[in-house]
C-alpha cells in the first residue's frame, strides 16, 4: 500500500476549498498517477485555477489534505515541501515572467538557484529549453518586448527548466494561435514520453483537450463538487451528467 | 565524478563519417565540448553504446550537436539515441531561430548626450502637454461636462486627507520641536529665549509645516498615483479607458488633484497648529517660558500673512505632487519594473519640485513683504 502511495505524484483526499467564508469547491477526491495528463474542467469561476493553487502549495485546503507523492503538502518538513516545490513546474496563465530580466535569464535562475550546474551548462541548457518551445535565438528579450503567446511560452521554458517530475498548466493554450497550440500539445506528450513526466492542465480548448488527455475531472460551479471523472473522449459520448456532455460537445 | 559518468567517443569510420558513441548517465549538463567536430566529416552519426540514464543533459548534447552540424551543413543522424531524446531535439528544432538584432554596441558619447537631451524636451513637451490636458478637463468639469465621478474624489479626498493626518501631525509635532531646541542654541547667547515662539511662529507657519506636509505628501500621496496609474497602464486599465472614448485626464487625474488640492491646506494648516505646539512644549519645559509668555510674543510677531503665504504654498504644491504622481503613472511602461520606476521618478520630480517651488514662492513674497 505505502509503495503504490509512493508512486502518485499528485493525489488529493476530500479537499474542501473556500475563500475566507466563501465555497469554493468540496470533497474533491481524485489521484493523477505518474504519466498521466489529467485535464481539469469546468466552467469560468468553478475554482479550478484555485484548485491547482492548492495542488501547488499556494494556498492551504479548509480541510482535506494534497499528497504529493505521499507526502501531505501541508503537514510535513520544510524540507520536504521544498522538495515538492522544486519537482514541479508551473506555468501560470500569463506566463509570470520576472519583466526585469531577460528570458533566458528567467529560464536560469531556477538552475542556477537549485543546482551546480556551470555558467556555461546553464546558458546551453536555456537555450535548449527555449528551443523547444520555439523561442529560439529569443533569450535577450526582455518580457515586454515580446507577445502574450511568446511569453506564454518563454513561462513554459521556465517551468521546465529543472525537469520537473510534475507539470502544471493554466490554460497553456489560451491566447496561443492554433499552430502553437498544436506545437505545445505535441510538447506536453512528448514530455510525458520522453521524460515520463506527470501533467495537469487546466483547459477549456476542447481540441486540446481530445489530443491530450489521458484522464479528466469536471467541477460544476453550482454544487461545487466534482460531478464527472474520467477520458474526456468517452465522457463526450456517455457522461451520465448532461452538462459535461455539452460543455464536450460545445452545446448549448 | 559527475563528468567521467557520461561518456562521449568519436571515431572516424572508413566512409568519413563520425561516429560518437554514448555510454553512461546523462543526467549532469555539462557545457558542450568545443571543437568536437573540428575535422571535417562527411556527417555525424550518433551511437548509444550502453545510455543508463538520461534527461535534459543528453538532450542539450544533441542540441548543440546538431546546431553544430546544421553550421558546417552536414548530416546528423540520432536513429540510435533514445527515442525520446531524439524526438525532443526534433521538437526544438521545429521552429527556425529568430534572428533578432539587438544592437549590443555602446553608443558614442554625443550619441547618448543626444538622446538624453532628446529624452529631457520630450519629457518636458509631455509634461506640458499633461498640464494642457488637465486645464482643459478642469474647464469641462466647470462646464459641467467632465467625465469624472464625484464619489472618486469623495474617495481620494479620504485617502489623502483624514488618512493622512496621523503621520502630518506627528512629523508636524517634531518639527516644531526640533526647529525650537535648534533655534534656543543662538537664542540663550543673547538672552533672547522668548524670541522662540516669533521662530517657530514664522518658521512653522510660512515654511516648515508646508515643506513637511508636501514631503510626506509627496511620499505618501504622490507615489501612491504612480504606482496605482502604473499598475492601471500595464493591466491595460487605462487602454480601456481611452478606447471607449473617456478620457483617463478626466476620469483619473482630475478627481486627484482636486482632492489633493482640497486636503492639503488642512493638512497644513493642521501641521502649523501641532508645530506650534510643539515648539511651545520646548519654549514651557526647555527654556522656561510661561505659556502666556510665549503665546504673546507669538501673536506681536507673527502676521496672518505668514500663515496665508503658508496655505498659498500648500496649494501649489498639492498641486505639484499630484500631477507628478499622475504623469509618471499615466506614461508608465508595461511591466513591473516600469511600475517602480515611475513610483522612483514620481517621488523624484516631486521632491525637486516643490524645492524649485519654495525657492520661487519665498523670494517673491519675501521682497514683495508679503
Amino acid at each position: 500500500m505505502e509503495e503504490t502511495k509512493q508512486n502518485v505524484p499528485v493525489a488529493v483526499r476530500n479537499l474542501t476549498m473556500a475563500y475566507g467564508g466563501t465555497l469554493i469547491q468540496q470533497e474533491l477526491d481524485f489521484d493523477v498517477p505518474k504519466g498521466e495528463i489529467m485535464v481539469v474542467m469546468g466552467e469560468s469561476g468553478c475554482g479550478k485555477s484555485t484548485l491547482l493553487r492548492h495542488i501547488i502549495g499556494l494556498n492551504a485546503p479548509a480541510s482535506g489534505q494534497v499528497l504529493r507523492n505521499g507526502v501531505d503538502l501541508w503537514n510535513c518538513t520544510e524540507e520536504e515541501h521544498d522538495k515538492i516545490l522544486r519537482s514541479s513546474g508551473i506555468l501560470y496563465q500569463s506566463g509570470a515572467l520576472w519583466s526585469s530580466m531577460t528570458l533566458a535569464e528567467n529560464v536560469a535562475l531556477p538552475l542556477q538557484q537549485f543546482t551546480d550546474y556551470s555558467d556555461a551548462a546553464i546558458k546551453e541548457i536555456c537555450e535548449y529549453k527555449l528551443s523547444l518551445v520555439g523561442l529560439a535565438g529569443c533569450g535577450g528579450l526582455y518580457p515586454s518586448e515580446i507577445s502574450g503567446g511568446m511569453r506564454k511560452r518563454a513561462g513554459l521554458a521556465r517551468a521546465m527548466a529543472l525537469d520537473p517530475s510534475v507539470l502544471f498548466f493554466d490554460e497553456p493554450s489560451a491566447g496561443l494561435d492554433p499552430l502553437s497550440a498544436r506545437r505545445l500539445d505535441e510538447l506536453i506528450l512528448e514530455l510525458r514520453e520522453s521524460l515520463g513526466a506527470t501533467v495537469v492542465i487546466i483547459t477549456h480548448e476542447l481540441a486540446s483537450i481530445f489530443t491530450i488527455a489521458t484522464d479528466s475531472i469536471y467541477l460544476d460551479a453550482e454544487s461545487k463538487r466534482m460531478i464527472a471523472r474520467g477520458d474526456p473522449r468517452k465522457l463526450r459520448e456517455e457522461c451520465p451528467v448532461e452538462k459535461v456532455r455539452k460543455f464536450l460537445n460545445r452545446e448549448t | 565524478m559527475a563528468d567521467t559518468l557520461q561518456v562521449w567517443k568519436l571515431t572516424k569510420s572508413q566512409d568519413g563519417w563520425a561516429v560518437i558513441a554514448l555510454s553512461g548517465d546523462w543526467t549532469s549538463p555539462n557545457a558542450f565540448p568545443s571543437g568536437i567536430l573540428e575535422e571535417k566529416y562527411a556527417g555525424v552519426r550518433v551511437e548509444d553504446a550502453g545510455i543508463r540514464e538520461w534527461n535534459t543533459a543528453l538532450a542539450v548534447f544533441l542540441f548543440n550537436l546538431s546546431k553544430e552540424c546544421d553550421r558546417q551543413s552536414i548530416t546528423l543522424e540520432m536513429q540510435g539515441m533514445p527515442h525520446g531524446a531524439a524526438k525532443l531535439v526534433a521538437l526544438s528544432k521545429a521552429a527556425p531561430p529568430k534572428d533578432l538584432h539587438k544592437s549590443l554596441e555602446v553608443p558614442h558619447f554625443f550619441e547618448l548626450l543626444g538622446e538624453k537631451a532628446k529624452g529631457t524636451y520630450d519629457s518636458c513637451m509631455v509634461g506640458i502637454g499633461f498640464v494642457g490636458e488637465l486645464l482643459l478637463s478642469f474647464y469641462h468639469l466647470l462646464r459641467g461636462r467632465a467625465r469624472m465621478r464625484w464619489i472618486d474624489v469623495w474617495n481620494e479626498i479620504i485617502k489623502a486627507g483624514p488618512k493622512a493626518l496621523f503621520i502630518v501631525s506627528l512629523i508636524g509635532f517634531l518639527m516644531g520641536l526640533i526647529l525650537a531646541f535648534i533655534g534656543s542654541i543662538p537664542l540663550k547667547w543673547f538672552r533672547a529665549e522668548v524670541y522662540v515662539a516669533s521662530l517657530i511662529g514664522i518658521g512653522m507657519l510660512r515654511l516648515m509645516a508646508v515643506v513637511m506636509t508636501g514631503t510626506v505628501m509627496a511620499g505618501r500621496t504622490g507615489a501612491a498615483y504612480a504606482a496605482e496609474l502604473g499598475t492601471m497602464q500595464v493591466n491595460e486599465e487605462i487602454d480601456a479607458l481611452e478606447s471607449m472614448g473617456i478620457s483617463p485626464i478626466e476620469y483619473l487625474v482630475l478627481p486627484r488633484v482636486i482632492a489633493l488640492t482640497l486636503m492639503m491646506p488642512f493638512l497644513c494648516l493642521f501641521a502649523d497648529i501641532i508645530g506650534v505646539l510643539g515648539g511651545m512644549v520646548v519654549g514651557v519645559f526647555y527654556m522656561g517660558l510661561s505659556s502666556l509668555e510665549y503665546w504673546q510674543q507669538m501673536s506681536n510677531t507673527t502676521r496672518v500673512n505668514d500663515l496665508l503665504v503658508g496655505l498659498f504654498t500648500s496649494v501649489v504644491f498639492a498641486v505639484l505632487i499630484a500631477l507628478c504622481g499622475c504623469i509618471r503613472g499615466i506614461r508608465c511602461g508595461r511591466s513591473s519594473d516600469s511600475v517602480g520606476q515611475a513610483t522612483t521618478s514620481a517621488m523624484v520630480s516631486s521632491l525637486v519640485c516643490l524645492v524649485i517651488a519654495t525657492a520661487i514662492i519665498t523670494v517673491i513674497t519675501v521682497n514683495l513683504n508679503i
